[in-house]
């Protein structure tokens, strides 16, 4: 591989780290903008199958060119700009939803040594990146200058707010049990311990120590993705699409993909706080990035089964759930696994 | 000139025009809009600095929850344009005296003695293994465990007393609460009658 590149990286000179962190960041997002297209039929497949109808079927074999033919429709759609929007603001909103949930995938590590930038700061890093997720949503709403809109996007802002401070605490007791915020840390803290000895690595994973706060993650990336059944902010029923009412055209589309994004992100990071990432979960089997792969794809299908099996959350709901019940249980946990981790029986030593 | 100092002036450059615009632009909402602008970079010029928790804390904590929450409110207001601008005049004095103020107290602090290269040399180059947030930890919880508990502290006594000053118990509130809902059995609900049929 060095060989490889040496007549290209001298080739441009002094500008080769740009260009090679750029062919990587390429690498990153092109399947990735892959995945989210194959992500949308998987949806309309899996919850076709769930209420047993059969989904897309007609454009491409068994409906596979599906994704293909929905983003020419979008690409050659006009976007229309209304007459009262905010018209810089407008624009921004949808480039402002989609940028975070692409910066964010910077830090992921995909396998040993794997990562676009290996920072040491890493899940700080992404929890402010994914914080600025919001700003796409409230911006459109405002800049829409239309009542709907208006509503998604303060629906959005305040059921963010919530649900961050509970990820954040769940994150608190991962970040203390493998005494590390990079990612890369985290993943290889989970490769050690009793069960991991045993050939039994699965059970040596955080999920199982922080059972509470896995399912307290999984269910706040559920919120903060705006998806079912959390979706009040484009809740069809009550004010139509939310945030995306006035948008059309690629305008739209991005809002789309970043909603597919933010599940791959959110998918990819259970896989790697909580389930080990590339680990492979037997002792024998060799690690490799088609572990987190898979971990990652289950996360996904659990995206998908969540939406097709429960109806969605009236809005005090879901503030009660994200107040009144996460806050309490994440606080509380996060001094359980401090107590235990100072305590003799600590399992992290 | 380096490449860090270039990235250090365009940051710059941009933070200072935002800061403008948060005092100049009409529009209040474009306003907040430019003070995340400016914290954004804010961040940036502190990771220049190498102050990466610091920066990122910055950002996810005002960026990220505070001017979320501002916007929110901004957004809601029923603001005249007009009437936002009626008193101009009146309060410039009085803005103009605690800007210079401000100015005078920064003009102080930075050119005084007790700042810069010979009060405070250059602190030496960090190892490759350096943490900045553990190192920062290390200090807040051992060397000031005493003042940052009292700053929490604080806090705590700040964010009851919003609340308490907030809260309204309403009378006649009919609320549901979700416990009982769930807790219902088909009995409560459902009373199952036996009796004999009907005839016309």
């Amino acid at each position: 591989m060095e060989a490889l590149l040496e007549p290209v990286s001298q080739f441009f000179g002094p500008a080769w780290p740009a260009v090679w962190t750029l062919a990587k960041i390429v690498a990153i997002i092109a399947p990735l903008m892959i995945g989210v297209a194959y992500l949308t039929l998987a949806e309309r497949k899996v919850i076709g199958y769930m209420q047993v109808r059969i989904g897309p079927n007609r454009v491409g074999p068994k409906g596979l060119l599906q994704p293909i033919a929905d983003g020419m429709k979008l690409l050659f759609k006009e976007i229309i700009i209304p007459s009262g929007a905010s018209k810089g603001l407008f624009i921004l909103g949808p480039i402002l939803a989609i940028a975070p949930s692409l910066a964010a995938w910077s830090v992921v590590p995909f396998s040993e040594g794997m990562v676009l930038a290996n920072v040491n700061a890493g899940l700080l890093l992404l929890l402010a990146i994914t914080s600025m997720e919001v700003y796409g949503v409230i911006i459109a709403g405002w800049a829409s200058n239309s009542k709907y809109p208006f509503l998604g996007s303060m629906r959005a802002a305040a059921q963010m707010v919530s649900y961050e401070v509970a990820m954040g605490f769940a994150l608190i007791c991962v970040l203390l049990i493998s005494a590390s915020l990079n990612l890369s840390d985290i993943v290889h803290s989970q490769g050690q311990g009793r069960f991991h000895d045993m050939g039994l690595s699965f059970l040596s994973w955080n999920w199982l120590p922080l059972l509470p706060m896995f399912i307290v993650f999984l269910i706040s990336g559920i919120a903060e993705t705006n998806r079912a059944p959390f979706d009040v902010v484009e809740g069809e029923s009550e004010v139509v699409a939310g945030h995306m009412v006035e948008y059309s055209g690629m305008a739209f589309a991005l809002f789309f993909l970043a909603e597919y994004a933010n599940m791959f992100l959110v998918s990819v990071m259970t896989a790697v706080l909580f389930m080990g990432g590339w680990l492979s979960p037997i002792g024998a089997i060799p690690d490799g990035f088609h572990w987190l792969a898979l971990k990652t794809a289950f996360f996904l299908f659990v995206f998908l089964w969540v939406r097709a099996t429960f109806p969605r959350f009236r809005y005090d709901h879901i503030m009660r759930l994200g107040w009144k019940v996460f806050i309490p249980i994440t606080l509380v946990w996060v001094i359980v696994v401090a107590v235990w981790m100072m305590s003799p029986l600590s399992i992290w030593k | 000139m380096d490449f860090k100092t270039l990235v250090f002036y365009i940051l710059s450059a941009i933070m200072v025009f935002a800061a403008l615009r948060v005092i100049t632009s009409r529009n209040p909402v474009h306003a907040a809009l430019f003070l995340v602008l400016s914290f954004v970079t804010a961040g940036g010029i502190w990771l220049l600095l190498a102050a990466e928790f610091l920066a990122i804390v910055l950002v996810m904590v005002y960026v990220g929850a505070v001017m979320v929450l501002f916007l929110f409110v901004v957004m809601m207001l029923d603001i005249n344009l007009d009437r936002l601008r009626e008193g101009f005049w009146s309060y410039l004095p009085v803005g103009a005296l605690i800007g210079i103020l401000l100015v005078i107290e920064m003009a102080l602090v930075l050119g005084g003695r007790y700042f810069g290269l010979e009060a405070m040399p250059e602190p030496p180059a960090t190892q490759a293994g350096y943490s900045n947030t553990r190192e920062l930890g290390r200090l807040l919880y051992t060397d000031y465990v005493y003042p940052f508990e009292l700053a929490s502290l604080l806090l705590l006594v700040a964010m009851v007393v919003a609340v308490s000053l907030t809260l309204r118990k309403r009378k006649g509130l009919r609320q549901v609460h979700p416990s009982d809902q769930v807790a219902v059995k088909r009995g409560d609900r459902v009373e199952l009658v036996s009796m004999p049929a009907e005839k016309e």
